[in-house]
């Protein structure tokens, strides 16, 4: 489904990715792990368009990002944004049902309000906060707005950029269970980005860490334990010492 | 020597380059005019912003300035005795030069910046790259109706800055000076001509284009973090200010020189 080879970006002299190798099947939950600013919102970005990789290739359903018509490229897409990203002149469920009420996905106004009120209902946030502007909010409850604007459209790729960060256990209990439930009722293709290990074990059915500018592990999560690597031990056992520098 | 003059040659190509990136970004904003989607309600919402929220402001800055220019030319004019010129030069000064500027002036204050500030915080919080990945273009649901409503709307309110700023003249004269106040009112209509007029309302949507690209074009292209939007904010408002003061000149000449 998506494919990523050779892609390498760097912002200035900082090279962030420096030749990314990505494999995610049709139907999958990847999780992508790996320490803070290592890239993995770029690598988000990248497959968007959202940012150009200077070099390497991005492969979607078997074609190249980059030549694709983007309006119905990008329509196949949810995206969960790091920090949310709502807009903020808009009201909640203007916000849930934004791509339902204009474009190519228009539908008349009561039935776009309906569906956003079933998808906040389904992260676990009532009618009540359907009319109030994002910035009434708790940061929690913007994610969880930010969550059900992505799978408004019933996408077929979502991307998930840290969905629980920031939510209390049991919240992060029910997005951890939406998530699975996307992919495994809906079929979706979702690729997730998390700090929380024990999402990672709820979501993944394949597990990628990124250190230093590639993938240093790719495999299917029932092998993270077991895979021997240093450095992915290290990070899924939250080690201070080991091969990854820790500035001290 | 030669460092300054690499310095001054880097200077003319970034302002070239600059230069080449506003045109470009200007022909691109004007190209999506002619192609769907539109947003009307974003326009709706625009010209509330621009137009009628804007009317205040403006109201108050023609008053005085009208105000103002009348006892100038009054005391200036008894140098030579020519008292009486007032409400002509008052029509001609605020409807030519006047009202034109300084309403183009304040739109550079009051939506320039407001323009640059809301776009460029947009970019930062990543709400434009959350609009593209809703399929929605960010020049055609932000650049486009707020540009558009800024071309139509600063024309109008620049034809009522005129008016309101000869009233403001004509309250001067009248009740200040000792103008007759029927006579002051037919001197002005009787000397306005239409090309004034004409002028006048066209500087306004000249200036309006203009505060309306510099407030999207800065905006859209704000560097990250709260010191970003507070730059794209500054430098958007100073563009626009120099580029109405700029077309001013131009504009003039091309309808007075004859
Ligand atoms: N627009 C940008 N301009 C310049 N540098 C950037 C930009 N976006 C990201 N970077 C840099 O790229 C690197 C990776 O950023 P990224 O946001 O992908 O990290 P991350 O892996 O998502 O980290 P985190 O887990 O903290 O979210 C960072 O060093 C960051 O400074
Ligand atoms: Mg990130």
């Amino acid at each position: 489904m998506i494919r990523l080879s050779q892609v390498k970006k760097s912002f200035g002299d900082n090279h962030v990715l420096r030749g990314i190798d990505l494999e995610i099947a049709r139907g999958e939950s990847m999780v992508v792990i790996g320490g803070s600013g290592t890239g993995k919102s770029v690598v988000l970005k990248c497959i968007l368009g959202l940012m150009t990789p200077e070099a390497g290739m991005i492969e979607v359903g078997g074609q190249d990002v980059s030549r694709v018509s983007r309006d119905a490229f990008l329509a196949r897409f949810g995206m969960l944004f790091q920090a949310s990203a709502l807009f903020d002149s808009l009201p909640v469920w203007q916000n849930v049902a934004f791509r339902l009420l204009r474009g190519a996905q228009k539908r008349p106004k009561a039935e776009a309000r309906a569906i956003a009120l079933t998808k906040l209902r389904r992260v676990g946030l009532g009618p009540e906060v359907a009319e109030r502007l994002p910035a009434e909010l708790s940061g929690g409850m913007q994610k969880r707005v930010g969550l059900a604007r992505a799978i408004a459209a019933d996408p077929e790729i979502i991307f998930f950029d840290e969905p629980t960060t920031g939510l209390d256990p049991i919240m992060a209990g029910v997005i951890n269970d939406l998530i699975r439930e996307i992919v495994t009722e809906m079929g979706a293709t979702a690729v997730t980005i998390t700090h929380d290990m024990s999402s990672v074990r709820a979501i993944a059915d394949r597990v990628a860490m990124l250190h230093h500018g590639k993938i240093r592990w790719a495999g299917p999560v029932s092998e993270i334990d077991q895979a021997g690597d240093p450095y992915l031990d290290q990070f899924i056992n939250g080690r201070a010492e080991g091969p990854i520098e820790t500035l001290r | 020597m030669i460092r300054a003059l690499a310095w001054l040659g880097r200077l003319t190509l970034g302002l070239i380059a600059a230069l080449g990136r506003m045109t470009l970004f200007v022909l691109e904003v004007f190209s999506h005019l002619f192609r769907p989607p539109w947003y009307p309600r974003e326009f709706g919402n625009a010209v509330m912003s621009v137009g009628w929220q804007s009317l205040p402001v403006v109201g108050l800055t023609a008053l005085f300035t009208g105000g103002a220019l009348a006892l100038q030319i009054y005391s200036g004019g008894a140098r030579f005795s020519a008292e009486a010129v007032v409400p002509q030069i008052v029509a001609i000064g605020m409807v030519r030069e006047l009202g034109p500027v300084l309403v183009g002036l304040m739109i550079a204050a009051r939506v320039t910046s407001s323009i640059a500030a809301e776009i460029a915080t947009m970019k930062v919080t990543e709400q434009i790259d959350a609009l593209v990945t809703l399929s929605t273009h960010p020049m055609k649901y932000l650049t486009l109706p707020r540009v558009l409503a800024a071309t139509l709307t600063v024309p109008v309110l620049v034809g009522i800055g005129d008016v309101i700023g000869i009233f403001g003249g004509y309250v001067v004269g009248v009740y200040r000076l000792g103008f007759n106040a029927a006579g002051y009112l037919q001197n002005t209509v009787d000397f306005l001509e239409a090309l004034d007029i004409l002028s006048s309302l066209a500087k306004g949507a000249v200036f309006g284009a203009l505060a309306g690209l510099a407030g999207c074009y800065y905006g859209l292209n704000s560097a990250r973090g709260a010191m970003g939007v507070g730059r794209a904010t500054k430098s958007g408002v100073v563009a626009a200010a120099v580029l109405i003061l700029a077309a001013n000149f131009v504009l003039t000449e091309v309808f007075f020189s004859a």
